[in-house]
């Protein structure tokens, strides 16, 4: 095409809601700008459904500029599509070539629900947060910057874990659709700073606690959350994660008591 | 639920279980690789039929013994329970999956551990159950001059059915009396077949262990910047490679070197 517009066909997982089963509808997109954002491309796409009185393709999506942890879509057999350390909403089309057909299909796991099409629900993760994923502070007088020392290399440590955007992608790569990565980088976000301490071994065992509940699968450590992440979260995290909740289970006095949550 | 059960029932204390019984297993393979270095001495077997006999006489290696067969009935149990757990998490796969970063190793563990569970069960009735439950394999005499250091050796008829082993000096002559495993061991590996099999379950070993052994520390926590290179050097080399070449140099030793 002379002005560097392609045409692609898209083969995209249909579904009315978790309760009906769902199937592949292929769509073709056409005239689509090198330039536009993979989300773009899906919004050309259902303008033109709506045009033809079809129902839009349902997606999530909300600041589009990869710091909300809403886009999600396992595009190609990638969560967040080919490329590393981005969000779908950064991911351009020019990454596509002209007459190439994309599958797009929802995270799959049981833990996420389908809600509509390529729309999951993922508020297991936020069940998870809600165990545990918090620092208590009292109210009162606004403590002084910097008043507690923090070494670089732990807070650059904590501050890394701490990028996760909690969009799932390490569930939706996970053979064993396991939550560990996502659970461990809000473990060790708190865990390893000073103002994290006092509730680090009580969180770890309710934020485990939780994930298992919620049906997540089981890590394998075969690293395939890692590279997916947009965030790029390491392993290491899932490490740290076992390492405080089996301290705080077998050597420490902290208790959690089961109707706590759930 | 008690405590320690709440701990064991979660995904993580499963996962400890899985990576402490791995872990114990580990270390039995350098104790079985060690001793099983007898069966390269050119000796007709004599120290290596000392060894089985020690194995399966000496009281503290037989309640380890029984510790690893639990061991390894763990270890295959709570990987099927944790699968099935895996499975049921997504119960709808995908249409698509590309090629991933994560190695063939770690995404196939179920699989090279299942071959390693039927190798079990065909090695531990080649020569365990053999050894310990049958008279199929014969006694062996080995006199040895304690004057000239001299081994000559012949097959022996027990009188007592119950015999199992004796050790005694006649006129500057020991008189050693086991069973011979070492002949098993050579009428086995005189079998194509079964060099293949145990060349290919040394191989699958030796996959589910460069993905195994450095997996089992990061489950159990113990990661650290340091020390991890070297758990992934010690998995890599010893663990995948040293110690599947060194079994599996038995087979082939035994089917082309030494046919007895």
């Amino acid at each position: 095409m002379s002005n560097g517009n392609m045409n692609l066909t898209l083969k995209v997982w249909r579904q009315k809601n978790a309760q009906t089963a769902g199937k592949f509808v292929t769509y073709k997109a056409e005239n689509i700008s090198p330039d536009m954002s993979f989300l773009e491309m899906l919004d050309v796409v259902n303008e033109s459904l709506t045009l033809k009185g079809d129902e839009p393709i349902n997606f999530d999506h909300d600041c589009r500029e990869g710091i909300c942890g809403m886009c999600s879509l396992y595009i190609n057999g990638h969560p967040h599509g080919p490329k590393r350390g981005i969000t779908t909403c950064q991911l351009h089309m020019r990454t596509f070539h002209d007459g190439e057909t994309i599958t797009i299909e929802p995270w799959r796991a049981a833990a996420f629900p389908i809600v509509k099409d390529l729309a999951v629900d993922r508020a297991a993760f936020d069940r998870i947060q809600q165990a545990g994923g918090y620092v208590s502070v009292n109210t009162g007088g606004v403590p002084d910057g910097n008043a507690i020392a923090i070494p670089k290399v732990i807070a650059d440590e904590a501050f890394n874990s701490a990028t996760c955007i909690g969009c799932g992608a390490c569930v939706a790569a996970c053979k064993n659709a396991s939550a560990m990565l996502f659970v461990s980088a809000k473990i060790t976000q708190l865990g390893l700073l000073p103002q994290g301490q006092p509730e680090r071994y009580r969180r770890a065992q309710s934020m485990v606690a939780q994930m298992d509940e919620e049906g997540f699968g089981n890590c394998t450590n075969t690293g395939a959350c890692e590279a997916e992440c947009p965030k790029e979260i390491k392993l290491t995290n899932i490490a740290r994660m076992n390492n405080d909740y089996l301290s705080a289970k077998l050597f420490r006095e902290e208790e959690i008591h089961e109707e706590q949550h759930g | 639920m008690s405590e320690f059960k709440q701990t064991f029932n979660s995904s993580l204390g499963k996962k400890l279980i899985m990576a402490l019984t791995g872990l114990f297993l580990c270390t039995f393979l350098i104790v079985h690789l060690g001793g099983n270095l007898l069966l390269f001495s050119k000796d007709n077997g004599f120290g290596f039929n000392v060894y089985a006999n020690f194995l399966t006489h000496f009281p503290p290696i037989e309640v380890v013994a029984y510790i690893l067969y639990l061991a390894i009935l763990v270890h295959a149990l709570y990987a099927i329970i944790l699968t099935i757990k895996n499975r049921k998490a997504r119960p709808v796969g995908y249409a698509v999956q590309a090629k991933s970063d994560a190695t063939w190793s770690s995404k196939n563990m179920g699989l090279l551990g299942s071959i390693l569970f039927v190798f079990l069960v065909i090695h531990m009735g080649d020569f365990w159950f053999k050894y310990k439950y049958t008279n199929e394999v014969n006694f062996k005499e080995y006199r040895t001059d304690l004057a000239t250091g001299q081994t000559t050796e012949s097959t022996y008829t027990p009188a007592a059915a119950d015999f199992s082993h004796s050790v005694s000096t006649e006129n500057n002559v020991e008189i050693v009396r086991v069973k011979d495993l070492h002949a098993r061991v050579v009428k086995t590996f005189s079998n194509i077949w079964y060099v293949l099999i145990y060349v290919i379950a040394m191989g699958a070993l030796s996959f589910h262990l460069l993905h195994g052994f450095q997996s089992a520390f990061r489950t159990a926590g113990w990661v650290h910047r340091k020390y991890t290179p070297i758990v992934y050097g010690i998995g890599c080399w010893v663990f995948a490679v040293i110690i599947p070449l060194g079994f599996a140099a038995m087979p082939v030793y035994y089917y082309f070197v030494n046919r007895g």
